[in-house]
């Protein structure tokens, strides 16, 4: 059929959409790019809309994150958990699995590397930071298997139930570090008592940016040659792709749920314990600046590409590094919130140019 | 427990469950019409800053309240041209304006906190029925949101089984290309009932600031709105099990919070954790039973409708 699905008549002509046979490969980077920028520009409305100078904000926010070393430094260790927390969500989107937990996940994490370092502490640090590794991923994972087993078995939607373990996580870790877990000599705070130094990850230079890059670069290739190279990948994507053409060819579909939810949260469980290890060196209320959530805009921003995950995580760390400097002029973290809703509003609606063309056809009537 | 402490926990209940119930509400709406919105939480949190905001602006809450349908209204608009005009994932869609939404109440309601609202929905208890024993106190002792949430229930379970326009919504969400063969502008109902979706969670999210609280608290609602979505399946899309389903969680809600003030010791922390845990378990349970039944979601659910593609 020749109808065009969406036409708007404009002073006699009238822009139409045509599928696209193929993408132009210029397209895909085009788009990502030019929704960050617009939703900087729709941001900014709003700025000033509210009393506020929006160049004067930006100029902060791009100063804070990327004008000095320091800065630098910073944006990559808000880096570091985000590139693990948006692998693992994306490897779950990959098979259109929704899992939003990762926030949870990376709360569970956390607790289980602190729980090895806290209960444990003679160990040397060969034997400690590995045991974190492990407890740390396995936290994670088991909590991401948890909404996984209902939805391999029953069907029952993913969505909810990993966001609803989110708010149990949190929970659970405050109830340790308000209660049974609170450090005596902390004067009341809610966090635990300080790792010793064999539970803390080595850090670069004098810098904060800490071991947990390394793990989060080699995830990166990992969860690549895994997608790219390997049987299992092969079967995520189909799965992904089309469940039935998976199912037709013998794939088992609630067995990779379960795998793809052990992975993904074990990455988040990951990202937890490089927080503990490697910048809080203790448990704590509010570790995560919902970097989980995040997570979902930079899976998507990098339509699931590991290594664009690298890119974009770096640039969303620097968003929230940018973040912490305009509160100092009294605007609130949550504007950073709003401006990463606005990033994703404009990929979600510039996507369509990845698969339409716009023509401007002279109107005819 | 005594009586009375079971008639007010019931009463609590009710007032608990009523933002819940708009949500729910509101969302069985859009879902009927093929279009799942998991920006519920984020509909209502800008329901609650923009109705707490206005109210202490012009301190009238129901001009409050007249804001917060609009920015719900407004957020619902977002998703539907994203969703519908430009076919983006809808799922994806949803959890941005949830995202939106956060942070958006979160900027706006920054000077906000820590005020109380100066007018608020009063309860009124209605002559009459509300001397009626046990029942009188537990339903007829609210406000008026209440009230309206009462009467909202049979409308909209009228005019979904029982009206044209009604029946032309639910066949959009089943099989929009037929109903687009039979005349009904598909496009334009997924449009309407999207955005009338995000007015009733605005108004659910006015609840919380201006009768529940009321006061404004960042992320006030505190996955009201997730649950909101799994109340939806729980209801099986239906408005009247959507009013029982909010009325029970609200219980567990005001359960929660009345064991905490007796000085129950269990940790407050593991209390807080029971609306969540029990939306998992209730969600379970509800899956396995629209499984059995072979009852479930309307049949277009999260697909965009192409024309082209019919």
């Amino acid at each position: 059929m020749s109808v065009p699905q969406i036409a708007k008549k404009e002073q006699g002509f009238r822009v139409t959409l045509e599928k696209r046979g193929t993408t132009p490969y210029l397209i895909h980077f085009l788009v990502p790019v030019s929704s960050v920028v617009a939703a900087l520009l729709v941001g900014a409305i709003f700025l000033k809309a509210t009393g506020h100078s929006p160049l004067e904000i930006y100029a902060m926010m791009f100063d804070g994150a990327f004008g000095s070393m320091y800065g630098i430094s910073e944006t990559i260790v808000k880096a570091i958990p985000l590139m693990l927390t948006g692998l693992g969500v994306s490897i779950a989107f990959r098979m259109l699995l929704w899992n939003i937990g990762a926030e949870g996940q990376l709360y569970m994490g956390a607790f289980a590397a602190s729980w090895v370092a806290l209960f444990a502490p003679d160990m040397p640090g060969y034997i400690m930071l590995p045991l974190m590794f492990i407890a740390g991923f396995l936290g994670g994972a088991l909590w991401g298997l948890l909404p996984a087993i209902p939805r391999a078995f029953l069907g029952v939607n993913e969505t909810i139930t990993t966001l609803m373990l989110n708010y149990v996580a949190i929970l659970w870790v405050d109830y340790l570090v308000y209660g049974p877990w609170k450090d005596p000599k902390g004067f009341n705070f809610p966090l635990t008592a300080p790792f010793r130094d064999s539970a803390s990850l080595p850090t670069f230079g004098n810098s904060r940016v800490h071991l947990g890059l390394l793990f989060a670069l080699a995830a990166v290739v990992i969860v690549y040659v895994l997608l790219k190279h390997t049987r299992w990948g092969y079967e995520i994507r189909i799965i992904g792709e089309s469940q039935n053409a998976a199912r037709y060819a013998g794939m088992n579909i609630g067995k990779n749920i379960l795998l793809v939810m052990l992975l993904s949260g074990g990455l988040a469980g990951l990202a937890g314990m490089a927080e503990v290890s490697g910048i809080t060196h203790r448990l704590q209320h509010g570790i995560s600046s919902g970097y989980g959530y995040t997570a979902i805009i930079i899976a998507w921003l990098s339509k699931l590409n590991p290594w664009a995950i690298i890119i974009v995580s770096f640039l969303f760390g620097g968003l929230l590094v940018g973040g912490f400097s305009i509160q100092t002029s009294g605007l609130p973290s949550a504007t950073v919130f709003m401006l990463q809703g606005l990033i994703l509003f404009f990929v979600l609606g510039g996507e369509i140019l990845t698969r339409y063309r716009i023509k401007l056809q002279r109107g005819r009537k | 427990m005594e009586n009375s402490i079971v008639l007010s926990i019931m009463a609590a209940a009710i007032i608990a469950g009523t933002p819940l119930l708009y949500a729910a509400l509101g969302e069985i709406l859009a879902e009927r019409s093929g279009v799942l919105n998991l920006g519920v939480e984020g509909m209502m949190l800008a329901g609650a800053v923009s109705g707490f905001m206005v109210t202490v602006m012009s301190g009238n809450n129901w001009l409050g309240l007249i804001f917060a349908i609009l920015a719900g209204g407004f957020m619902a608009l977002i998703h539907a041209f994203l969703c519908v005009t430009l076919k983006a994932n809808q799922v994806v869609s949803g959890l941005a304006l949830t995202i939106f939404g956060t942070g958006v109440s979160g900027y706006l309601g920054k000077s906000l906190i820590g005020i109380p609202a100066p007018v608020t929905f009063e309860k009124i208890p209605i002559p009459v029925l509300a001397k009626i024993p046990v029942l009188g106190p537990v339903l007829f002792n609210h406000d008026a949101l209440v009230y309206i949430s009462y009467i909202l229930v049979p409308l909209i379970w009228f005019f979904l089984y029982r009206t044209n326009a009604g029946l032309k919504l639910r066949s959009v969400g089943e099989n929009p290309a037929a109903a687009d063969a039979v005349g009904v502008n598909v496009f334009l109902t997924r449009y309407v009932y999207v955005i009338v979706g995000g007015m009733l969670a605005g108004i659910g999210g006015a609840y919380l600031s201006l009768a529940y609280a009321p006061t404004w608290l960042e992320h006030m609602t505190a996955g009201r709105g997730w649950i909101a979505v799994a109340l939806v399946i729980f209801a099986v899309w239906d408005p009247v099990r959507a009013l029982i389903g909010a009325y029970i969680f609200g219980g567990v809600d005001a359960l929660g919070f009345r064991l905490q003030a007796m000085g129950i010791m269990i940790p407050s922390f593991f209390l807080k954790m029971l609306p969540y845990i029990f939306t998992i378990v209730v969600l379970i349970l509800a899956t396995r039973e629209t499984h059995k039944k072979r009852v479930g979601a309307p049949g277009s659910l999260t697909l965009p409708y192409d024309r082209e593609e019919r």
